[in-house]
């Protein structure tokens, strides 16, 4: 069971168990490994600190 | 939570009057006038080449520049903002809405390779083919809207694959990545390329922004590329993927039309993207988000963009117009997006100020004042031109209490 967290702007959901390859990160990439200045790789207008938890490690 | 800033912000919004209830119903037809553009482009061409008045290729031109101008006069502002209800309406249906831009990306196409035939085979006066040269940099700039819009749906295979079509027309191949992670970051700070600063006419704003902005989506893709572990100068790459689509459909109208096509071809294509240079010059000039404490740029607001709301220029840019709620919510889509009544705004729709900004004289005198106004007279607060801002910084910071405080004292001698 990985961790989910949801940008609050344009509801994009980041799954540790996907990644998200498109921008470069592997699935099971953790949400700590992501850079601080990762923004939403949807809207581009939210960063790392303004995501939400949504779902427990 | 929002999904996409959809719940919230209803109390700012204007209740809906039957009336407006008409307009948006009809609307949804009206937003068909994205797949006229092209359609004219083909329609004049056959005209043309049918009567061989080459007076025909200048239609869209004069479409764009005085047509819709003028209906925007007539037509005025668009006071429909759709409500909760009509939203997830829209939503439901965003199929259709979808469907236009993918009709008109293909149309697009057309409308290129035949105004190509008719300004290299055609036999028409050099007039005629300036208007042909002017009608497809009108076709190119509604293109890039289309593409812009495509664009931003970076969750949607179909339309991601669809914006690089259609950037590829006017051979635009970074636009979709630099706009989404450079301009929209950066937007309304003295770090973006394609932010306008007050007292920068559009001609040296385009030598700064037209490569700035190359650069910036060059560099965004590198990086996401070497994060994957590729090349840059791999097929991965998405600026190489939509070039190539460029050199298919350019070879091709080459190999079809004659060597005569490339000339023609490269000339609108720069002219289309001074098109879009023109748009981003009018939709943030002079305006600066500020610096908070945590030392970073405050987050991209409302009052952060330039506005315009009319009718006709709202169908034509895909509510480009209403470019606060786009910025605010860059994911939503075009038939969503609302007019903030409390927002910066421009004094006519997109194609007439992009106009005026082709006067530099005039751009200043329309905008500096609102700019100023905007910024409530403290200058600290505005984009400037480093090479102006002495002289903007003499001219407006703090120049009404200055007024004021001069009256004053003069009050003051006089009563003495």
């Amino acid at each position: 069971m990985m961790a989910k967290y949801q940008c609050p702007d344009c509801g994009y959901i980041y799954d540790e168990h996907y990644g998200c390859e498109r921008e470069g990160y592997n699935a099971g990439t953790l949400w700590s490994e992501l850079p601080e200045d990762f923004p939403c790789p949807d809207c581009f207008v939210r960063d790392k600190p303004d995501f939400e938890k949504i779902s427990e490690g | 939570m929002t999904q996409q800033g959809i719940t919230h912000n209803t109390a700012s919004l204007q209740e809906a009057s039957a009336k407006d209830k008409r307009w948006s119903k009809l609307k949804k037809y009206w937003y068909l006038v994205t797949l006229i553009v092209p359609a004219i482009t083909i329609g004049s061409v056959l005209m043309a080449v049918q009567t061989g008045y080459g007076q025909w290729l200048w239609a869209l031109a004069v479409v764009f520049w005085v047509v819709i101008p003028i209906v925007d006069f007539v037509f005025d502002e668009d006071p429909y903002n759709p409500t909760d209800e009509e939203q997830a309406q829209l939503l439901e249906n965003s199929s259709y809405y979808k469907n236009i831009l993918y009709a008109a990306t293909v149309l697009q196409w057309v409308g290129l390779f035949a105004m190509t035939y008719a300004a290299v085979l055609g036999d028409f006066s050099w007039f005629n083919i300036v208007g042909a040269f002017l009608s497809v940099g009108a076709m190119h700039a509604v293109g890039l809207t289309m593409s812009h819009e495509l664009g931003h749906k970076l969750n949607d295979k179909t339309q991601v694959i669809f914006a690089q079509v259609c950037s590829a027309v006017s051979g635009y191949a970074h636009f979709n990545i630099e706009h989404n992670k450079g301009h929209h970051k950066d937007v309304a700070t003295p770090d973006d390329p394609a932010s306008s600063r007050m007292g920068e006419n559009i001609y040296k704003f385009a030598i700064r922004e037209l490569p700035g902005a190359a650069k910036r989506g060059w560099t965004l893709e590198a990086e996401r590329l070497k994060r994957q572990g590729r090349s840059v100068f791999s097929l991965h790459n998405e600026l190489i993927q939509t070039s190539l689509i460029t050199v298919a459909g350019y070879g091709a109208m080459v190999l079809l039309f004659g060597v005569e096509a490339l000339p023609f071809l490269l000339l609108t294509a720069a002219y289309g993207w001074f098109q879009l240079t023109m748009a981003n010059y009018i939709e943030h000039y002079g305006l600066m988000r500020q610096v908070g404490e945590n030392g970073r740029f405050e987050r991209c607001q409302p009052k952060h963009s330039w506005n315009t709301n009319f009718k006709a220029s709202n169908l034509l840019t895909l509510h480009l117009q209403r470019h606060s709620d786009h910025h605010a919510h860059p994911t939503r889509p075009y038939q969503l997006l609302r007019d903030y009544a409390d927002a910066p705004s421009l004094p006519q729709g997109y194609p007439a100020m992009m106009g005026m900004s082709l006067i530099p004289n005039a751009w200043r005198r329309i905008m500096d004042h609102r700019v100023v106004e905007w910024a409530e007279g403290d200058m600290t607060r505005v984009n400037m031109d480093p090479a102006h801002k002495d002289e903007l910084f003499a001219k407006y910071h703090r120049a009404a209490e200055v007024a004021v405080d001069t009256s004053d004292s003069e009050g003051k001698a006089a009563a003495a």
